[in-house]
């Protein structure tokens, strides 16, 4: 039983994209496909410059993960060392070798970028902390933090703002916001919040049973539009 | 699946259905245990006719031997059994490492080849110590650097193994999540995995260092070193009190680095 069926969208840079739908609809699945996370059983995929079916080659995963960040719906921290090192591992995939496996081999710039990334998350005073001591909203800006620190051009965030106080999350929707008008990066979250998928994002996308039942520009949507996504029919 | 008319669910069994198979199983390996106790377990009668034999033996073993000159040479002897325990823990964990790495579903470089690094660590575990501190005094001469060797490659079976269990068990999130950065696998190992299994590994090398050291004194009675040999001469010469004085002195070392091990265990938790 495949979880996503006939899904085919396409995705311009320096768009912004809410993905929303209901429990289970497979939205973290199709976050994780996108990156190469799970092989597709069919269908293809091209994500910054690379297409690949199937699984992306190790050449290509290479270079697509190089220009990602991507924040986990359970924030995949390793648990057992320091706020810092998780975001010094940021900057895995850029051809630090074995200085970004732990802050104290991190180069000095990685490490005062990481602290800028803890700062800009608001966890400037928390980086000693181990990610296992963390709140589960701290541990969630960590891993905001880990997958921005490397200034990727795609952030794939899945519900980032889940486990935030509602004035954190809309600080840290902010920051997407403003990174992605910033850079030129693309932006593509799922939420549960209504109200974030319209106010942050350009498009919305809603998945029910894992196909694609709406994709529109936010400005043309309410709230009342979204209703049906959550609702059998 | 059966239905509960009244309620139509599904009725949920609270023990599952005893089948053939596991009866027949359960069967044949109580034969088994009741046909091997037939054959080697000592009849009442041998027992009752060794047990005055074992008694004349102990007291003959008592008072332990207390001279000076033989007590310095056990005390060598012993270190040396130490030596051997802690050069070949060391050296076995290094070795491990790698090994397990290599073996661990999910993580190995090896890929479909990760069996080669399982068929080296169950051939080192599988493999009972006193054999390998036979090949080793055959290929090296007898003395203490063989039985190093045998502690080594014991080390690397016990630990290979467990490293490679605590390995495949670690955090899977935290593992994707820097997948999903570039990480390659070493950075996966170093960055993720370890210290996930960290209080693991330190678990299992400070039970392999018991392990060993339990191991390093009975190697000597192949010739591979250590306090064995003087246990075995003690025996073989019929020297009673030196034998009693030397169990005692394991006694008190085996002990001794159990409650090191412990301290250090209760340290890290
Ligand atoms: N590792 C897995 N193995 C098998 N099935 C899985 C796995 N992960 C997810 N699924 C299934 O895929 C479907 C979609 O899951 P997915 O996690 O993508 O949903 P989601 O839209 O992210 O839901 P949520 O809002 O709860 O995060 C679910 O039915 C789930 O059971
Ligand atoms: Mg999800």
């Amino acid at each position: 039983m495949p979880i996503l069926n006939g899904v085919s969208l396409d995705i311009r840079q320096g768009e912004r994209v809410a993905l929303i739908g209901a429990n289970g609809a497979g939205k973290s699945t199709l976050l994780r496909c996108l990156a190469g996370l799970v092989p597709l059983s069919a269908g293809d995929v091209e994500i910054l410059g690379e297409t690949f079916s199937g699984s992306p080659s190790a050449r290509q995963r290479k270079a697509l993960r190089r220009q990602l960040g991507f924040v986990f719906q359970f924030h995949g921290l390793v648990r057992r060392t320091s706020a810092l090192s998780n975001v010094v591992n940021g900057y895995i995939g850029q051809g630090h070798g074995m200085r970004a496996w732990h802050q104290m081999l991190a180069p000095h710039t990685v490490r005062e970028e990481a602290r800028a990334a803890l700062e800009a998350v608001g966890l400037g005073e928390k980086w000693d902390a181990r990610a296992d001591t963390l709140s589960g909203g701290q541990s969630q800006r960590v891993a905001i933090a880990r997958a921005i620190v490397h200034k990727p051009s795609l952030i794939i965030a899945d519900e980032p703002a889940a486990s935030l106080d509602p004035a954190a999350g809309s600080d840290i929707m902010t920051l997407f916001h403003r990174l992605a008008g910033a850079r030129g990066c693309t932006l593509l979250f799922t939420s549960h919040d209504m109200n974030h998928a319209l106010s942050y994002a350009d498009r919305v996308i809603a998945l029910k049973a894992g196909t694609v039942m709406l994709d529109a520009a936010s400005s043309d949507l309410t709230p009342a539009d979204l209703e049906p996504v959550f609702h059998g029919d | 699946m059966a239905t509960d008319i009244r309620t139509e669910k599904p009725v949920m069994p609270r023990i599952a259905r005893l089948d053939p198979l596991r009866f027949a199983l359960a069967v044949a390996l109580g034969a088994l245990l009741v046909a091997s106790i037939g054959e080697v377990t000592p009849s009442p009668e041998r027992l009752a006719g060794a047990l005055p034999r074992m008694g004349s033996l102990l007291d003959r073993m008592l008072p332990p031997e207390t001279d000076p000159a033989f007590l310095g040479r056990m005390a060598m002897r012993l270190l040396e059994t130490v030596q051997i325990a802690l050069a070949g823990t060391f050296f076995g964990i290094l070795v491990s490492f790698p090994l397990a790495w290599c073996g661990a579903m999910g993580l190995s470089p090896l890929g479909p080849f990760r069996w080669a690094a399982r068929m080296v660590v169950s051939l080192f575990r599988t493999v009972p110590d006193l054999v390998w501190a036979l090949f080793f005094v055959s290929a090296v001469g007898l003395g203490a650097v063989a039985g190093t060797l045998t502690i080594i490659v014991d080390t690397a079976g016990f630990c290979g193994r467990f490293f490679a269990e605590a390995m495949e068990d670690s955090d899977r999130q935290s593992r994707e999540a820097l997948d999903a950065g570039g990480a390659r696998k070493i950075d996966i190992l170093f960055a993720a995995v370890v210290p996930d299994c960290m209080p693991s590994f330190i678990n299992t090398s400070l039970f392999s260092l018991e392990l060993a050291v339990r191991s390093s004194v009975v190697l000597g009675i192949v010739g591979a070193g250590g306090i064995g040999q003087e246990l075995k001469s003690a025996f073989e010469l019929f020297q009673y009190p030196k034998a009693s004085a030397i169990i005692l002195a394991i006694f008190v070392i085996v002990l001794g680095m159990e409650q090191l091990t412990d301290w250090l265990r209760r340290r890290i938790a």
